[in-house]
């Protein structure tokens, strides 16, 4: 038991510490190394409490894939970060607000979840009824059963958004010549190369 | 039905499964090169390694310092100075060649009237530090004495066509 | 004397960190003397499809070389570019080695023999396989130079690609499975050899094994480091430990792959034929055979095949082993449920 405080103060304090140093840092590509620190001690806080299949999606998607893209956009940049720290001050005041109502929201849900057991029950009314069960099945058996609609929901959300991003940037340009892979391959050997014994001193004509 | 054919190989991959299947086979093939430090190719005689100054059979060496090789060096990487021996002979004293520059023509040994200057067969003469390739006159004549045999026998062999 | 020692080593905490700290060595250890003749293989095998000896003078057969490389590696200096951001230029290879290692926590060896049995196995797996490119990209932007960036952003690419096809590839044996578990993925392929997965799902079979040769950089989809573009890409600026630790991370992944495709496709530790005198094998042996056979077939490929063209890379990826793998899952969740063939456990 020591050693899982241990453990949970040790991760606790290296998220909150990367997720600090992710706003803090000067330099774009260190805050997304810092984000994946973040995730990745993320993924063991819920390791620590039991939710294993949370942990490895979190690190499959968000460090394994998402992070990596944030990581391909944020290296091409060329940021200057002088010019970026200018206009500091002048939006000090609507980014503090933003943070403060941000704070407050936070604060008023987990208070809301805290307290009141009618709530909590509301929620326990989702969880599998059987306990012995890997939480890998619980997630399905929640998600395809009671939330299935707002589970395909979502998916179709994501289609609409993947379908609307390649719309946004998909162009025909006129005169492109493209490489017709299929016809390459179809094109068989006899159409492409001949073989020709050439006699020594001979040569071909 | 060509077509479907073509899509059924198309889709078994049967054009790499023929590649895989070629260079499996070569690799059962007996090796083609040779195991170099232990096995050597053949040399020509006429083959231009690393130079040696000869001596004649009773041990005087043959170089008389007339600066043929010198002159014709293409690269410069022959240095000679010679004075007059105690005996009166015409020698070098000094006979330096070096061999990071030298483009291993072969026209000192042409040069050479009295076959002195000759490229032996010896081509493994890597060294460690550049210094070392800086022959000067008592490490051509000690790879003269070392190669003599070989040296020898080459210009016999390609006497003939000279 | 002995009850104290067991006691000791399952109750205390220092008994099972020393146990566990053993374990991992006993993994490690015979895993790097594995990459370590995994190189001399590699060169023999191309070297005899090029009708080469490769290295044959260093000890009996050339059986030192990879230890002569690896002495000379570690006497070099290492260099680290004036320009360089030096910490996360020495932190990639470091990425790239750790994360080739921890993946084998959980790879089934034998039946029990495995250092963690945890229920999401394969999830686990497929998690450390995608941060090997954050060691890439990161040397690749570190070392600042052009030829270390652009093969970063060409693996960036390449494993975002084909982590999409393996993850389909994964849920296709899921689906036959029904567990994460990796010793229940070995256990459901009991019995004889056509039983294993690799024949009911063979398409998905070489779309994994394809898809491991891209995830590992290795040919034909080796541009990040293409020798003859960018000169060994992402390791440019790297020399001596370093390069080391990226050449030692990479085996190591290849060795993970393939340890991956035999759990998943060959039976794990299963004997071909269930029946003595092969069952009278060690599992741990069957084991290390397919993936000695998985690893063969990597050098192989790269004696045979040429490189891929960036386009084409990408094209073979999204356009050909994303909607044959999707495919390839619904058929094989219809034919399951159809045939009723569903695994007990759901």
């Amino acid at each position: 038991m020591l050693l899982q405080a241990i453990a949970f103060y040790v991760f606790a304090f290296v998220v909150m510490a990367s997720a600090a140093m992710v706003v803090v840092s000067r330099n774009p590509v260190y805050s997304v190394l810092f984000l994946i620190l973040a995730f990745f001690n993320a993924a063991a806080l819920m390791l620590l409490i039991g939710a294993e299949f949370i942990a490895m999606i979190l690190i499959i998607v968000y460090v394994g894939a998402v992070a990596v893209l944030f990581l391909f956009v944020v290296m091409m940049l060329d940021i200057n970060v002088t010019r970026l720290r200018e206009g500091f001050l002048k939006y000090l005041p609507v980014g503090a607000l933003i943070g403060i109502v941000l704070f407050c929201e936070i604060m008023l849900g987990l208070g809301v979840f805290g307290s009141g057991t009618a709530t909590l029950g509301e929620l326990g009314k989702a969880a599998p009824q059987v306990v012995a069960i890997t939480n890998t099945r619980a997630i399905g058996q929640v998600l395809y059963t009671q939330y299935f609609y707002l589970f395909q929901v979502a998916g179709l959300v994501l289609l609409v958004a993947m379908i609307g991003a390649i719309v946004l940037t998909l162009r025909r340009r006129p005169g492109v010549r493209r490489q017709r892979i299929s016809e390459q391959l179809y094109r068989p050997k006899e159409q492409a190369i001949t073989v020709v014994k050439v006699p020594t001193g001979g040569g071909v004509s | 039905m060509a077509s479907l054919d073509r899509t059924a190989r198309a889709f078994l991959l049967t054009e790499l499964v023929t590649g895989f299947m070629l260079t499996l086979k070569y690799m059962f093939k007996p090796k083609v090169t040779v195991n170099y430090p232990h096995e050597k190719g053949p040399l020509s005689p006429r083959f231009r390694g690393e130079h040696a100054l000869r001596r004649y059979p009773n041990g005087e060496e043959r170089c008389i310092a007339c600066k043929l090789c010198e002159a014709i060096c293409p690269a410069q990487a022959i240095t000679i100075e010679a004075e007059p021996r105690d005996d009166g002979s015409r020698r070098t004293t000094r006979y330096d060649i070096d061999m990071t520059k030298c483009i291993y023509c072969g026209f000192c040994q042409e040069a050479c009237p009295v076959d002195a200057i000759v490229e032996g067969p010896n081509f493994e003469f890597t060294t460690e530090t550049r210094e070392e390739l800086m022959y000067d006159k008592q490490k051509l004549l000690a790879n003269g004495d070392q190669w003599e045999s070989l040296i020898a026998a080459n210009l016999q062999r390609d006497a003939a066509y000279r | 004397m002995w009850a104290d020692l067991y006691h000791f080593f399952t109750t205390y905490w220092l008994g099972q960190a020393i146990v566990i700290l053993a374990e991992c060595l006993l993994v490690t250890v015979p895993l790097l003397v594995a990459v370590a003749y995994m190189t001399y293989v590699d060169r023999k095998v191309w070297a005899s499809i090029q009708l080469r000896r490769g290295p044959n003078v260093v000890g009996p057969f050339g059986l030192w070389q990879p230890f002569a490389d690896g002495l000379k590696l570690l006497l070099k200096e290492t260099i680290v570019p004036s320009s360089a951001n030096q910490v996360l230029f020495l932190i990639a290879p470091m990425i790239t080695f750790m994360t080739a290692l921890i993946a084998w926590a959980v790879i089934p060896f034998g039946d029990g023999l495995v250092i963690s049995d945890i229920n999401v196995g394969i999830l686990y797996l497929f998690a450390i396989s995608s941060l090997g490119v954050y060691g890439i990209i990161v040397a690749g932007w570190a070392s600042n130079s052009k030829y270390a960036f652009l093969g970063a952003l060409r693996s960036a690419a390449q494993m975002v690609s084909y982590e999409v096809s393996i993850g389909f590839v994964l849920i296709t044996v899921l689906l036959c499975v029904g567990s994460l578990n990796l010793t229940q993925v070995v256990i459901a392929q009991s019995g004889w050899f056509w039983n294993w997965f690799w024949l009911p799902l063979l398409p998905m079979f070489v779309i994994f094994f394809i898809s491991a040769l891209a995830e590992t950089n290795r040919t034909p989809f080796d541009l990040p480091m293409s020798e003859a573009e960018l000169v060994q890409g992402f390791q440019t600026e790297y020399s001596s430990m370093p390069f080391a630790l990226f050449f030692l991370g990479e085996y190591a992944n290849m060795i993970l792959l393939s340890a991956m495709g035999s759990v998943l496709f060959l039976g794990g530790w299963m004997s071909p034929i269930p029946y003595p005198p092969f069952t009278w094998i060690p599992g741990l042996i069957w084991f290390c055979l397919k993936i000695a056979l998985l690893l063969f077939v990597f050098s192989w490929t790269k004696g045979t095949l040429p490189r891929y063209r960036y386009d084409q890379l990408m094209r073979l990826g999204w356009k050909v082993f994303l909607p044959v793998s999707l495919g390839w899952v619904v058929i094989t969740a219809a034919v399951l449920q159809l045939g009723g063939w569903v695994p007990k456990s759901f």
